[in-house]
């Protein structure tokens, strides 16, 4: 509460309870009188407004989740076939037949069949015929999209053992999701196991341990590592780090998984670790003080009694530093190699989701069973990262709520926040 | 509740006295000391290294050259492109993004910190989708824009309202790639402003509002020009995020190589990332293009750098100001 409405009396310390009580009373009656002093018609048409553009950030995300999932919904609903017949059509009779019954044979989508001309149709069918016969191959009478074909191994024509394969180019497209997004969470895991600890200790440093001046150097300097853009951390990892480790490891292949985890590290280091020093930093420096009064040390006091109380924050910086490196684009795409190889070994180049995204989309035709895969991949994306979002929002509410309860019973100092904030950090 | 841990996780009364000894203290403080200047060091020694291989890159002829080839065949010359194009082509996406998210996000910001009730469901939604917003995947983005804007948007547009045939705003353009990135960097300028009107002390409100004054005016009066360094600070980092980012304007507007400057919002344009990622693993050769993709990521650095150092002094000021407030 303000103190500027406040009794003098109450300031001091000899005011007896009713006294207190009626001077808060007039005070909040004072209060409400001031802010709801109904304004004129305007005034409510203008808060009116302001509430309604405020909506924004809700309709994106809706919009969002509509648009991305609109164009893979005839994939989720099976409506998609890349089956090829393997009966030929006589090119004469292509005329004879609906758009649509063409459209599979030609593995197109409907709209640009319907406005052909027969002849053209005809040609279509006849050069559709020829393919087919140059090329036998009975998996082409697979729905390579289907969903056990996009989630299990199968044994392809040329394949001696049933595997998982992301091979959308080749003449039977080739769909399988698994080790897309095998390669998204290896290289998000082990970018995460070197952005953790590092940025953690740093985070619990600066907030817990450094002197004043040392906190304002160390601080800005890795929060302005954020502000490096992500296709610049891919240029380095490409240009300088991928050789470097080369000498260093004398592995094989130059661009691998471990190249793209630590410059993609780089990118993850300043988000947890801002999220991580905000959260430690709001814990009320009374619950230190009272270690330090009873004998521990500094080290004992923020280890023992503050990291503790900032854990929850602590955890959501390492949720969304997840969201993050599953999400991330440009530095694996331009440092992991992109081979889509299912292999355990990070010295090997591997394809993440993200990157399949952003190498594929650009050539895969629009409403083809590609361009639908592709905005599959992110619309599971985009649903791993919200849960992971409203996870750590959740977390980070309850935690600010509850330190900032309690710093307002420990000091009466007026606290122009009333509203909790807990992601100042992301942005 | 009490976030003190009475007792450890063995259920043992919290000794604070006994455990880790002195010399533990000395070496854990140790430890987390250098780790935090390790960080420092890469951050400096990254920098350091961009600057010094791509800083004599920077010649007026590079600078505002072009990326068409000089001799006859007018095509794109990967070897010697100069990046005016590109600076051009960022310069204007960042601006009509600017000019698409600041009213918006300004706005929304105004609303949860002056008008909002901190308790009320549709608030919690608001806070929880600005902060969802934030940790949406850059390429996802690209998706939204693509499927929304350039073909919803843009295709509605050619079809009910144009009428042509040959598509206008039914392509990537240089509008939708900013309509992208306004959705993209709006969780920025909305924590930011309201991050700068949390710093404008209550008791200049209460006073605005004892000597009669309505709740709009004191915002307008007295709270909104207390609040705009703050709150422009937000659009600079804003803007900053969005001349970093390449994911989402891959398939929204940015062209791997034009002749021409655009021309309209219509127009496809070249950008900086995009053109240093295309560099970097289009170029026949590597060697050849080294120097010059140095030379563009430091113009890159530069543009972004300076933005943040400015939003850093901005912020450092307000709260500067804001702590002699309390004081």
């Amino acid at each position: 509460m303000p103190t500027i409405l406040q009794d003098p009396i109450d300031s001091a310390s000899g005011a007896t309870p009713p006294v207190v009580d009626v001077s808060r009373q007039l005070e909040l009656e004072l209060r409400t009188t001031l802010y709801e002093k109904g304004g004129s018609w305007r005034e409510t048409l203008v808060e009116k407004g302001i509430f309604v553009v405020s909506l924004t950030a809700i309709f994106a995300i809706l919009l969002i989740f509509i648009f991305v999932a609109r164009e893979c919904l005839p994939l989720i609903l099976g409506q998609v076939d890349t089956a090829r017949s393997a009966e030929l059509i006589a090119p004469e009779k292509a005329v004879d037949l609906s758009s649509e019954q063409l459209a599979v044979y030609l593995s197109q989508p409907v709209e640009k069949i319907r406005p052909l001309s027969p002849d053209v149709l005809k040609d279509l069918v006849a050069s559709r015929n020829e393919e087919l016969a140059a090329h036998p191959n009975p998996d082409s009478k697979l729905n390579t999209v289907s969903w056990p074909m996009l989630l299990l191994p199968y044994r392809w024509q040329e394949y001696t053992k049933a595997e998982f394969i992301w091979q959308p180019t080749s003449l039977v497209e080739k769909y399988n999701l698994v080790p897309l997004f095998f390669g998204s969470v290896k290289i998000a895991v082990l970018s995460l196991l070197m952005a953790v600890p590092l940025s953690l200790m740093a985070a619990i440093y600066v907030s817990q341990l450094a002197s004043g001046p040392v906190r304002e150097v160390v601080k800005p300097v890795i929060e302005l590592l954020a502000g490096v853009p992500s296709v610049v951390l891919g240029f380095l990892a490409l240009i300088a780090l991928a050789s470097l480790f080369q000498w260093l490891f004398g592995y094989e292949v130059r661009l691998n998984t471990f190249v793209a985890s630590v410059a993609l590290a780089l990118a993850l280091i300043p988000v947890i670790f801002t999220i991580a020093e905000d959260a430690l930093s709001a814990v009320p420096q009374t619950h230190k003080d009272a270690a330090r009064a009873m004998g521990a040390t500094e080290w004992h006091a923020t280890i023992r009694v503050m990291v503790p109380a900032a854990f929850p924050g602590i955890f959501a910086a390492v949720i969304l530093g997840f969201g993050r490196a599953i999400g991330e684009t440009m530095v694996v795409l331009m440092a992991s190699g992109n081979a889509s190889i299912l292999s355990p070994s990070i010295f090997q180049s591997c394809r993440t989701a993200t990157a399949a995204i952003a190498a594929e989309l650009a050539d895969a035709p629009v409403d083809s069973p590609h361009y639908r895969v592709l905005f599959l991949i992110g619309f599971i994306l985009f649903v791993i990262t919200f849960v992971g979002n409203v996870f750590a929002d959740v977390i980070l509410q309850r935690l600010r709520a509850r330190l900032e309860g309690q710093r307002g019973s420990h000091d009466a100092e007026p606290h122009a926040s009333s509203e909790p904030n807990p992601q100042e950090a992301l942005s | 509740m009490n976030s003190i841990p009475q007792s450890d996780v063995s259920g043992q009364p919290l000794d604070l006295t006994s455990a880790p000894t002195l010399s533990q203290t000395t070496l854990f403080t140790a430890l987390f000391r250098s780790v935090a200047f390790f960080l420092v060091g890469v951050v400096a020694l990254l920098v350091a290294y961009i600057f010094s291989q791509g800083f004599h890159g920077l010649n007026p002829a590079f600078l505002f050259g072009s990326a068409t080839s000089q001799d006859s065949s007018g095509m794109f010359d990967v070897h010697n492109a100069g990046v005016f194009e590109m600076v051009f082509g960022t310069i204007l996406l960042v601006f009509l993004m600017t000019v698409l998210v600041m009213p918006v996000g300004v706005i929304s910001g105004i609303y949860l910190n002056e008008f909002s009730d901190p308790n009320a469901w549709t608030t919690r939604i608001i806070r929880s989708a600005v902060n969802n917003l934030a940790g949406v995947p850059s390429i996802i983005f690209g998706l939204f824009g693509l499927g929304f804007f350039v073909y919803f948007i843009g295709g509605s547009i050619d079809d009910y309202v144009l009428h042509t045939a040959s598509p206008v705003f039914g392509k990537p353009a240089v509008i939708w790639a900013a309509l992208t990135l306004a959705v993209l960097t709006m969780p920025v300028v909305v924590v930011s402003t309201e991050q700068a009107l949390r710093s404008v002390p209550l008791p200049l409100r209460d006073a605005a509002l004892g000597l009669g004054a309505t709740k709009l005016q004191t915002l307008r009066q007295i709270v909104l020009p207390q609040a705009a360094p703050g709150i422009i600070t937000g659009g600079i980092l804003a803007v900053s995020r969005g001349a970093g980012e390449v994911a989402p304007i891959m398939f929204t507007g940015a062209a791997y190589y034009l002749a021409h400057l655009p021309q309209s919002i219509t127009d496809q344009f070249m950008e900086l990332g995009y053109h240093i990622y295309i560099l970097a693993t289009q170029s026949p050769n590597v060697d050849r293009t080294r120097p010059l993709l140095f030379a563009t990521v430091v113009v890159l650095l530069l543009l972004t750098f300076l933005l943040n150092l400015i939003a850093i002094l901005v912020r450092a000021w307000t709260r500067h100001r804001m702590r002699s407030y309390r004081a």
